[in-house]
Parts: structure tokens; C-alpha cells; sequence
């Protein structure tokens, strides 16, 4: 395996300035991404998965809010860079898919020129026409069925699934080695997604690059990821290869994340178990394990969850790494007994 | 699309006819008999009645109406022998109070009130895109707030008002430009512009208060789209994402309100032409107005419904050349 990442995250905070109060999106995330592979970040609504990931190529506004760290490429670090230098690296070097096809693209020009306006930016001096055979090579590598006439058609006169199609398309005409991928199968059929996932896989095997993937979809992640960081409240709380995830998980969140999730085969029939509570306010985060509130073994653990925030380390037994004041020990024994019976 | 076009100009037309018709009923219902206008207070009744018979007003009302859009269409000849005139074709009437066909009025009043909202909305449409844009793209800034402050100034002023006020400060206070009087630009350029200057700026000062408001919000609103951030993620420069994503969106609603506030302007812009005393349409009919002048209401309203009715075809086809997605259907 490659051992040197490809894109190095290092301490990565951003905090948004609101007339309510500072709200700190993410803090503290480091991670790294190694090319051919495909890391998942799970988490709720407002855990900062997105912003983690827009804050990957600067796409914050940069008058609200303040982003701290490093994010490092060949490197450099993206977050110091000047702006010339990371519109050179946007599209080229790190795209991006978005979660809502629909409004994703600009409604008053046709696709075909939406895709040749993402090559030509980075490739000036290219002919119209070999322009055009690239965009048409594009798309049929998407599976856009009839490219020749559908290039000179605009997005309304395509379905969701078909509209994100195009959009991968943007992302990927200039072969970048990183795809970011915010909650991109979310607004899609479920039959659709399973296409939209298959194609992006298919695409990474073909030029190795990366992809970064953001869910709040357990499925997706089992389907496609190598390994997986669950956000809660803007940090991270565990990281592990994907199937150790489902597995041995080793933080109370991902259980309650992992018991979440419905089943056909079940043998508990009736409820769809939960997480009481609700997610924390990024605003005012509870004090300490920012879980505590909705963990229920954070009183036995003891007054630690409430006062100081658990690192994130190797649990020993396991390759993961978690961020919870439990004995290790007592994690993997949950982890592996089931923590739900 | 050729279709779409020619369905609509059919429909603008039936839509005019329409308008005329309840005009001239509207018109022909009031209160005031159009024949006993003809001539002075102490009118000898023959007199009345010879007008009425020569100015068609002693025909059924129906027939009248049929007498004016045929006059319209070939012209129309009033009274027999020496004291015979007539009107050609376009005829919209005759003016017994200015003694002088309607169409003959319009064609010499309808350059004024042109050539008045012409500049006013050149002048408008580049205020208001211009600070509604600056405020979009500054916005929080002082930029911002003063073209905000300056719209909501704007739009809150009265035409009258503004009018009077700037008259007052240059034509009589500061003595910068001379009092207008009205000269036609092909014939004393200098006396033209030195007269337009002023109803052109409020107008448009008044005008632009609402672009600005318009733009502003529909930059902003445009900004946090989607597709304003793929574009970003596709690396495209800022100057490249407000032309072909903010603006362009923005610009839509802009069209359609635009094209119709032209239009209403070219049916008259009336108190600005009486404020600064310009030979225009809106001062004509407010002299029609006040001397019960029905030939010249039914002829000017008439022109101001043909430019609102041809102003929404224009804008429903703009709308289909901007909108993608208005060209569909």
C-alpha cells in the first residue's frame, strides 16, 4: 500500500462568524487520503462534514468565517496558498460533486458548454473542437445515452440521476486525483444511486484517484469506502477501515449510528432504535465529550466525559482509532458483544 | 418559436381591439356632449348641432365606434361641401378643441415623450444595474448601504417633488443650465440636451431606485446557488462567475419589469412633461383632460395600450431567449 497520502488534513478548525454567535463547524480534524482510495465521513446533519470537505478547496466564505490548520497537497498547504494558485488547483487538481443535482448546474447554459467551460479554464489554448470530442468522450464515459444530441441540451431536459451524471462529468473532465463527493446519491432514487455510486467507483479504478465521500448513509459507506471517519459535533469521533466499522465500532456514537440503521432481516422487530437527543448546537458545545449528553454510559465512565474532550487514539485490540474516555478494553468488549442486546 | 411569436402578436391584436372598444365606450358614456364642446360658451345651438352631424356624433354609439376603427384603418372624411376636412389613415379622430386630427397631434407630441423615456431608461437601467451591483458585491460594505440608503430615498420621493427640486437648484439657484424649453435634437442639439438633462435624471434617478433593490437582491439571491458554487469548484475566476452565473440569472426578472416600465413611460410621462414643460404625450392629455378633449383621451390612451400590449410580447419572447426553460414550452 502507498504510504505517502496524497492529501494530508491537519488540524483543521472553521468557525463561522452569525449574528447568533460564533459556530464552530469543525475542530480539530486531521486525516489523510491516499490516491485509488475512497475515505467516507459520516455524520449527522451538522456535524461539519460538508464544511470539512468545502473548506478542502476554500469554498467558505472567507468574510464569515475563519478556517485554522493545514491542508497539505504535493506540499503545499491549500489553506495558505494565494487565490490564483487555488483556482489552478479547483477542478484541476480537486473536484467537487454536490449533493443537489437539480440546482447544481446553471440553468441558462447548456450542459455540453458547462463541461467545456470546466476544461477550458484549466486548459486555455485547446481547440473548440477537440474541446467538444472531450466532451463528448465525457459524457459517454457517464453513460449519458445519445451524447451528440444531448450535449447541445439544457439541464432542465435532464432527470436527477441523468443531471448528476453531468455533474460527475464537470468533475471528472480534467482527471483530478482527488473527487469530493458531498452527500452525492442523497437527492437520487435508490436505483439511481446505486448507478451514480457505481459509475464514480468505476471512474476512480480508472485513474486512481481519490475520492472523498460525505453520508449520512451507513449503506453507501459499506458499499464503496475503504475507510471511514464518523463526525459528531464537528470533530471527529472514530476512525477505522471500513469493515472494522461495522464490525468491532469503537465509539458509542457509531453504535447508535450502526443500530439506526433498519433492516429487512432483523430479529428485532418493531422499533427502529435511535440516539435520544438531539444533535448539539455548534454554537454552544456541551462541555467536554460534546456525546456526553446523549451517551448512556458517560456516567459510569465518570465525570471526565463532562469536563475534558476525549482524544482521538488507537484502541488497542483493534486498528481503529476513537475518541472516548472508556477503557479501551471495555469498548472492545461492547464493540464485539453487541452493545444493543 | 416562430409560432409561439405570431400566437401572441394574433392574440396582442385581439387584445387591442378589445381595449378600443371599451375605450371609446368608456369615453362615449361620459357626461359631456363632445358636439357642444366644438365652440365657445355662447354657441348658438344650429352651430351645436351642424358639428355633431359633421363630427358623426349624432350616429348610434355602435356605429360610431365602427366609424372610428374604420377611420383608423382608411381614413376618415368629416361634413360635406366647403367646410369638408378629413384625416387620413392612421386616423384616431379629430380634436375639436385643437382643431387638428389626432394622429396629427400624437405624431407631433409621441417624439417628445420618446425621446424622454429613450434617455430616462438608458440612464436608469445603467444606475440601476450598476449600484444594485456594487451593492451585491460589496455587500455590508459602505457601498452597500449607501446604494441601499439611496434606493430606498428613491423610491419613497415623488416625481413632482424631485422634479420641482432640481429645477429650482439648477435652472434658478446654481443657474448651471438654462430653463427648458423644448427644441427638437435635429434641429438645436445643445438646447435639446441642455433641456432633457434634467427630466432624464429624475426619472431615472426615481426609476433606478428600484433596479437597484431589484439587482441587488437578485445578485444575492443568485450568489448562493449551487451552481454559483460548482462554478467556483470548477476554478473559474469571480469576474467570470458574476457575468455568466450572478448576473445572468439576475438578469431575467429585470427584462420583464423593464420592458414594461418603458413602455408605461412611452404612453406619457405625465407629470414629468408638465413639470418641465415638454410638448409631450402625457401633457397633451392632461389637457385633453381638463377640456373634456374625448378624441385625444381615446387616441392617447389607445397609443399607450398598443406599447403596453406589444411591451409583453416583447418581454414573453425575451423571456424564452433568456430562459432556457421558458423556450420549452
Amino acid at each position: 500500500m502507498n504510504t505517502v497520502p496524497l492529501l494530508a488534513v491537519k488540524d483543521l478548525s472553521v468557525s463561522f462568524n452569525t449574528p447568533d454567535g460564533v459556530v464552530h463547524a469543525v475542530d480539530d480534524v486531521s486525516f489523510e487520503l491516499f490516491a485509488g482510495k475512497t475515505l467516507g465521513i459520516v455524520g449527522e446533519s451538522g456535524s461539519g462534514k460538508s464544511v470539512t470537505a468545502s473548506s478542502l478547496m476554500r469554498l467558505n466564505n472567507s468574510v464569515t468565517s475563519t478556517t485554522t490548520g493545514s491542508v497539505e497537497l504535493d506540499g503545499r498547504d491549500l489553506l495558505s496558498v494565494d487565490e490564483a494558485t487555488m483556482r489552478s488547483i479547483r477542478g484541476q487538481d480537486i473536484a467537487m460533486v454536490f449533493q443537489d443535482p437539480l440546482s447544481a448546474l446553471n440553468p441558462y447554459y447548456t450542459v455540453g458548454d458547462q463541461i467545456a467551460e470546466a476544461y477550458v479554464i484549466h486548459h486555455p489554448t485547446e481547440s473548440k473542437k477537440d474541446v467538444r470530442i472531450r466532451v463528448l468522450d465525457m459524457l459517454k464515459k457517464v453513460g449519458i445515452p445519445n451524447p451528440e444530441k444531448r450535449i447541445d441540451e439544457y439541464p432542465h431536459q435532464f432527470s436527477g440521476g441523468m443531471r448528476q451524471r453531468i455533474v460527475i462529468a464537470i468533475a471528472l473532465i480534467n482527471s483530478p486525483r482527488i473527487l469530493i463527493a458531498d452527500e452525492p446519491t442523497t437527492a437520487l432514487d435508490v436505483t439511481v444511486q446505486a448507478q451514480i455510486l457505481d459509475l464514480m467507483l468505476d471512474l476512480q479504478r480508472e485513474t486512481n484517484m481519490a475520492i472523498i465521500l460525505i453520508t449520512h448513509d451507513l449503506g453507501v459507506i459499506a458499499e464503496v469506502a475503504d475507510s471511514t471517519l464518523v463526525m459528531y459535533g464537528g470533530r471527529i469521533v472514530e476512525r477505522a477501515a471500513v469493515n472494522e466499522i461495522f464490525s468491532t465500532p469503537t465509539h458509542p456514537y457509531s453504535w447508535g449510528l450502526l443500530g439506526a440503521v433498519g433492516s429487512l432481516d432483523t430479529s428485532t422487530r418493531g422499533h427502529l432504535s435511535t440516539i435520544p437527543g438531539t444533535p448539539p448546537s455548534l454554537i454552544s458545545l456541551p462541555s467536554g465529550c460534546s456525546f456526553h449528553p446523549r451517551c448512556r454510559y458517560a456516567k459510569e465512565t465518570g465525570s471526565r466525559c463532562t469536563t475534558e474532550v476525549p482524544q482521538l487514539h488507537v484502541v488497542a485490540g483493534t486498528s481503529s482509532s476513537s475518541a472516548c474516555h472508556m477503557a479501551d478494553a471495555q469498548l472492545v468488549a461492547l464493540a464485539q458483544h453487541g452493545e444493543n442486546q | 418559436m416562430l409560432l409561439f411569436i405570431t400566437r401572441r402578436l394574433l392574440f396582442a391584436l385581439a387584445l387591442l381591439l378589445a381595449v378600443s372598444f371599451f375605450t371609446y365606450m368608456l369615453f362615449a358614456m361620459l357626461p359631456s356632449d363632445p358636439a357642444a364642446l366644438t365652440c365657445g360658451k355662447n354657441c348658438k345651438p344650429e352651430i351645436i348641432a351642424a358639428n355633431r352631424v359633421r363630427l358623426g356624433y349624432d350616429k348610434p354609439l355602435l356605429e360610431q365606434y365602427w366609424l372610428f376603427l374604420k377611420g383608423f384603418f382608411v381614413g376618415r372624411d368629416y361634413g360635406v361641401g366647403a367646410a369638408a376636412f378629413s384625416c387620413p389613415a392612421p386616423s384616431l379622430g379629430y380634436s375639436f378643441s385643437q382643431h387638428e386630427c389626432v394622429s396629427t397631434l400624437i405624431a407631433r407630441t409621441f417624439p417628445v415623450t420618446f425621446y424622454l423615456s429613450l434617455g430616462a431608461f438608458v440612464l436608469w437601467m445603467t444606475l440601476g444595474i450598476g449600484l444594485g451591483s456594487l451593492a451585491a458585491l460589496k455587500k455590508g460594505k459602505w457601498q452597500d448601504r449607501a446604494a441601499t440608503t439611496f434606493s430606498a430615498v428613491g423610491v419613497s420621493l415623488p416625481t413632482f417633488y424631485i422634479g420641482l427640486l432640481v429645477l429650482f437648484s439648477f435652472c434658478i439657484w446654481l443657474r448651471i443650465l438654462p430653463f427648458p424649453s423644448y427644441e427638437s435634437p435635429f434641429e438645436d442639439p445643445v438646447s435639446f440636451l441642455t433641456t432633457m438633462i434634467l427630466p432624464w435624471s429624475t426619472l431615472a434617478v426615481l426609476s433606478a431606485a428600484g433596479y437597484t433593490r431589484l439587482t441587488r437582491n437578485g445578485m444575492l439571491e443568485a450568489m448562493n446557488e449551487d451552481f454559483v458554487r460548482l462554478g467556483i469548484a470548477k476554478g473559474l475566476r469571480r469576474r467570470t462567475i458574476i457575468r455568466k452565473y450572478v448576473l445572468r440569472s439576475a438578469l431575467v426578472p429585470i427584462v420583464t419589469i423593464a420592458g414594461l416600465d418603458f413602455a408605461a413611460l412611452l404612453g406619457g410621462a405625465i407629470i414629468t412633461e408638465s413639470v418641465f414643460s415638454l410638448p409631450g404625450m402625457g401633457r397633451m392629455s392632461i389637457r385633453a383632460v381638463v377640456e373634456s378633449d374625448l378624441p385625444v383621451l381615446v387616441g392617447t390612451t389607445m397609443v399607450a395600450a398598443v406599447f403596453i400590449v406589444l411591451a409583453n410580447v416583447v418581454v414573453d419572447i425575451l423571456y424564452g431567449v433568456l430562459d432556457p426553460r421558458v423556450r420549452q414550452r
